[in-house]
């Protein structure tokens, strides 16, 4: 507690005295470098100076707040006094600069009503940058510890830091503008408050209509939202198993199992729109079997793929691989020796995965299943280029902000539906897994026992699953990256590496000069992402464990605040960061942190599912006996189980990454000229027609974070908890010499 | 080395929702002792366990230990090791390691760690098991890295959870001998969760028999054994016959009390006159002749069954059925052969409940 609480107020008084407090538009290391003296100028200085010399004093509170905090650490205090001088320090402190913050903004005084008390001010200020955020989060750090001192979160630090810093970020980053938005909902087109219009727009029969069924043109966009999220929810999960099971005990051999790991992870390196323009190149009215069925049997195949097939298709492909993940962690958590007691009770292969490894599934399998539906639920990219006249929730949305008759009242009525969808898909999910039944399997004892191999005829119908979208997927693949290195698909089939050219040439004058179209967007798209990655998983997996270890009041609200930000549609958020974080003092529309906060909080929930469902198969006691042999939480959390779930870390490190890279409905409406995303850029050059060089830069965009993916594999290397290895039968002739 | 601490418990209530699994439990254990938690699954003695170890705090009342009020701090700020049912050990740390782990997370440098941590293991008889993993261990050295990996740490309180229930029964006796010992040795306060009775009449100075989330009678194993309270009590700890006598109070806490023929003195717990129980223990009876004027009660043989060093009998009297034990040196009755009960003068008592 007064570690974290001493360590917290440092943290806030190096910040006021030595980081500017407001945010530097040209990036605050171009500022520090360029500009001499930046620490006397009005827009640059720390909080001292600001304070001292440019007539600020609201800012006192910035630099007299950690050093009060600091005192109380210092100080030889009992306790619990030390406790409450943290929680007044920093919780005061804290209140004072949100409220100056608000208070105050690029106009003087925010609130009319303030002027009369204080006077005129002559005198206005920007969104806070390096110095006003890290002070407001050591303040945070220690007001949290002084909680925790005072007897909250189980009186341990770490906990209560931790707790805090995930409920402020999702209250500031999920929170905060979804209200904004969601107002939109209760105002009309003018904007001005009118409840009922949220009423008229709900019951609209666009939403909820049943004409399809009654032989009419179409359903309503809901209907078809949850039939789509339903398919390939479970699409998603029959196939993500089948690999899984593959992969772990398909007694596959090396030659065939590395290489479906493999595959299964291309659709999730693959920038957004490139399996829906894949599609359309091989089953488009010019793709390739659409031409080849026109040619050969005089078939007129049309336009069936766009709609609800196509949707489908490209969703099963882009999310097959995220239940994979998420599968395979629990089917290789699995303790052997519960499927070896099964058998020893003479239970037959196939009814021991019916009945002991397909229940101890289900956890895994719901979770999958789950996460398949918000995907699809959350999906636009696909839905956009496939959709045609089939519309989802997502695209409605899309165009409802966008579209020619751009309505926000509409959009934000839409993304509460879509909200409220998530919402009870959330609670089902809960319902179906609830914290009741755990299926501990890596227990505090040491764990011997080999997995069984799959029964034949499960295995036959694995591989029947397998293989054939194996071969579809390398089919799409092949067939769409040759699209970059031919002139104009289906029209001049020359070869040509013009398009490569173009995104990535580069000269030797004076110098390594970057004169490719894509370099600008790819290099930024790489810089960010990777900023993002590390925090996002480290996120993840602190919320992971507070979340599924640690016990304090308001836990399950917090985690489904956290969670819901996952079933928002990225277009929803887009459109909401933009609405909220464009003032002061959160004044970040336009810098690439906008796109980190949102790369974060979007991809959050998905290191937190799969930590959760890791840490669900260690043994809670393996926690208490850190804590009675003297640990705290961060003991605990450090030294127990980060290693235990290493594999899931990484997994949830480089999935934080791929995902920054390949994300495009939430930051579309984000990034500027100067943090453009190689995924808008695609996007724009899909837009323009330019379908070659859109995928030359999605395959530069593959080859690269496969081979980040390579490295991540290196460095986890095997868990390590002794479990036998399965022993090859025979011993290659020559191996041993 | 030690400074072994005291426990009380005061008034202590824990629900979990709206289950009661500790209803107002109050208990002292003295500095020094081992002191047994027993009692059926379910009955709260491991709730009890947790709440000394910081793992649940109760929901009313106080538990302190070594007279500091520790209600509802964490586990790492109060002086207690725990060896766990499951023995929790760390898989993905060497024996050493986990060993280790009490003195590295309070900072202790690391050379010292391990030293500290081979004498542990060299006190448990695992010298030399440093660099193995826990999945390469038996059952038995487990159980000894977990109890290795709580007296590391010195504490003033250890607790053990049902330590013993994974291994065979050879293993468990030896394995409980070697656990008192070692209490004994280091003077430490023990509290020690079993729903086996041998076990905890073997090593306890005291024991605790819980029942429904409440104490059902504590003492010392012998006076558990001769003098129980309820015939829960009675039943649960070594095999007890309840026969129906009269109760006639002679002072204020002895009376006189009609089994049979003979009339014992004994306490009479509370009990009002009138008709009440006695519990009487299956080895507190000399069997004799029908007609011996010391019989208090007579019968028939029933079953007879031979154990070696002792015969067992079931004998059908005006009591009802009476399950006896007696030295087979003494002689064997077969079946049907009508014989008379003595009391033995212990193995008596008059059930409160």
């Amino acid at each position: 507690m007064r570690a974290a609480g001493i360590a917290g107020a440092a943290v806030a008084l190096i910040a006021a005295l030595f980081f500017p407090w407001y945010l530097a538009q040209d990036g605050v290391l171009t500022a520090l470098r360029e500009i001499p003296g930046w620490w006397r100028e009005a827009d640059f200085a720390p909080a001292v100076l600001q304070a001292s010399s440019q007539g600020r004093w609201w800012l006192w509170p910035a630099v007299l707040a950690p050093l009060a905090a600091l005192i109380a650490g210092v100080a030889p205090l009992p306790r619990r006094a030390r406790a409450t001088g943290f929680l007044v320090a920093g919780g005061a402190g804290l209140a004072l600069l949100v409220v100056q913050g608000l208070a105050i903004g690029v106009q003087g005084w925010a609130w009319p009503g303030l002027e009369s008390v204080f006077g005129v001010l002559d005198d206005r200020q920007y969104g806070i940058g390096w110095g006003g955020s890290l002070v407001a989060m050591g303040l945070a750090l220690t007001a949290s510890a002084g909680l925790a001192g005072r007897g909250a979160f189980r009186g341990d630090a770490f906990t209560a830091g931790c707790a805090t810093a995930i409920g402020i970020g999702v209250l500031l980053f999920t929170f905060l503008p979804l209200a904004a938005l969601l107002g939109d909902a209760f105002r009309d087109a003018g904007g001005a408050l009118s409840p009922l219009a949220a009423v008229t727009r709900l019951a609209d029969d666009r939403l909820w209509g049943l004409g399809c069924l009654a032989g009419g043109p179409r359903c309503g966009v809901v209907w078809n939202t949850l039939l789509v999220a339903t398919l390939v929810g479970f699409g998603t999960t029959v196939l993500g198993l089948a690999f899984a099971l593959l992969v772990t005990r398909g007694r596959l051999g090396v030659a065939l199992a590395k290489p479906l790991r493999w595959l299964t992870v291309l659709p999730i390196v693959t920038p957004p729109f490139i399996l829906g323009l894949g599609l359309i190149l091989i089953f488009g009215r010019s793709g390739v079997v659409s031409q080849l069925a026109a040619d050969w049997f005089g078939l007129e195949l049309g336009r069936w793929i766009y709609g609800l097939p196509g949707i489908l298709l490209a969703q099963l492909f882009a999310f097959t691989p995220i239940a994979f993940l998420v599968l395979i962690g629990v089917v290789e958590g699995l303790s052997p020796t519960l499927e070896e007691a099964a058998s020893m009770l003479r239970a037959s292969p196939e009814k021991i995965f019916r009945t002991v490894t397909l229940p101890l599934l289900m956890p895994g399998l719901a979770n999958a299943f789950l996460l398949g539906f918000i995907e699809s639920i959350a999906d636009f990219g696909n839905a956009v280029v496939l959709g045609g006249s089939f519309n989802v929730l997502a695209t409605e949305i899309f165009f409802a902000v966008v579209g020619a008759q751009a309505d926000p009242g509409r959009a934000a009525t839409l993304s509460l539906v879509l909200l409220l969808i998530a919402c009870l898909v959330f609670v089902i999910q809960q319902r179906l897994t609830g914290g009741r039944k755990s299926f501990v399997s890596i227990g505090g004892k040491g764990d011997g026992g080999l997995p069984p191999a799959l029964p034949p005829r499960l295995r036959r119908l694995c591989l029947g699953l397998a293989l054939p979208w194996a071969g579809l997927t390398i089919g799409l693949y092949v067939l769409a990256v040759s699209g970059a290195f031919v002139e104009i698909w289906g029209r001049d089939n020359t070869p040509t590496l013009r398009h490569l050219a173009k995104a990535f040439d580069f000269e030797w004058t004076q110098g390594l000069q970057l004169t490719g179209l894509a370099w600008n967007s790819v290099l930024t798209t790489l810089e960010l992402a990777a900023i993002a990655a590390p925090i996002t998983a480290g996120f993840g997996i602190l919320a992971a464990w507070l979340f599924s270890r640690a016990k304090f009041a308001g836990r399950g609200l917090l985690e489904f605040a956290t969670l819901l930000s996952f079933a928002v549609p990225g277009t929803v958020i887009g459109v909401a960061y933009l609405r909220a974080f464009n003032l002061p003092p959160l004044e970040l529309a336009g810098t690439g942190a906008i796109i980190v906060v949102c790369f974060i909080f979007r991809n959050l929930p998905v290191g937190l599912r799969s930590g959760m469902a890791a840490m669900a198969q260690i043994d809670r006691s393996l926690d208490e006996a850190s804590s009675t042999l003297g640990g705290n939480g961060l003991d605990a959390f450090r030294r127990v189980l980060m290693p235990l779930l290493r594999p899931a870390i990484i997994a949830g490190l480089t999935y934080a990454f791929v995902r920054a890279m390949t994300t495009i409905s939430a930051v579309i409406f984000l990034v500027t000229a100067e943090t453009e995303l190689a995924t808008v850029f695609i996007v724009n050059r899909v837009i323009n027609g330019d379908y070659g060089l859109a995928i030359a830069v999605a395959v530069v965009l593959i080859v690269l974070m496969l081979a980040v993916l390579g490295l991540a594999q290196l460095a986890v290397g095997r868990r390590r908890i002794g479990r036998r290895a399965a022993i090859p039968l025979s011993t290659e002739p020559g191996a041993a010499a | 080395m030690t400074r072994a601490a005291d426990i009380r418990f005061e008034h202590v209530v824990k629900r979990f929702g709206a289950a009661t699994a500790v209803r107002d439990v109050s208990f002292h254990i003295p500095a020094g002792e081992l002191c047994t938690l027993l009692g059926p699954s379910g009955c709260g003695k491991t709730t009890i366990l947790r709440m000394v170890a910081g793992l649940e705090y109760p929901t009313e009342g106080r538990v302190l230990i070594g007279g500091r009020d520790v209600s509802t701090l964490p586990p790492a700020e109060r002086d207690v090791s725990m060896v766990f049912q499951s023995y929790a050990l760390f898989p993905h740390m060497t024996v050493l390691e986990n060993v280790s782990y009490g003195l590295a997370v309070s900072g202790k440098p690391k050379r010292a760690a391990a030293e500290a941590a081979r004498a542990a293991l060299a006190s448990v008889g695992l010298a030399g098991f440093d660099a193995r993993l826990p999945s390469e261990l038996s059952g038995g050295q487990q159980q000894r890295v977990a109890v290795a990996r709580a007296l590391v740490l010195e504490p003033s309180v250890l607790l053990f959870d049902e330590p013993l229930s994974n291994l065979d029964a050879r293993l468990r006796r030896h394995m409980r001998e070697e656990i008192r010992e070692l209490q004994q040795r280091l003077g430490v306060t023990a509290l020690y969760v079993t729903h086996d009775q041998s076990e905890a009449l073997a090593i306890s100075d005291r024991i605790i028999v819980m029942n429904n989330a409440v104490i059902a009678q504590e003492g010392t194993p012998s006076s558990l054994y001769q003098a129980p309270r309820s015939a829960f009590v009675a039943g649960f700890i070594g095999d007890a016959n309840r026969l129906p006598a009269r109760l006639r109070r002679i002072d204020a806490d002895q009376a006189e009390v009609t089994l049979g023929r003979a009339v014992l003195r004994l306490p009479h717990y509370g009990r009002a006159d009138g008709d009440v129980e006695l519990a009487l223990r299956p080895e507190a009876v000399r069997l004799t002749t029908e007609d011996d004027p010391e019989a208090a009660l007579t019968g028939s043989v029933a079953k007879a069954a031979y154990l070696g060093g002792t015969m067992e009998y079931t004998l059908a009297t005006e009591a009802g059925e009476i399950f006896v034990t007696a030295p087979s040196a003494a002689g064997q009755h077969a079946p049907g052969q009508r014989l008379g009960i003595a009391l033995a003068g212990h193995g008596i008592a008059v059930l409160a409940e």
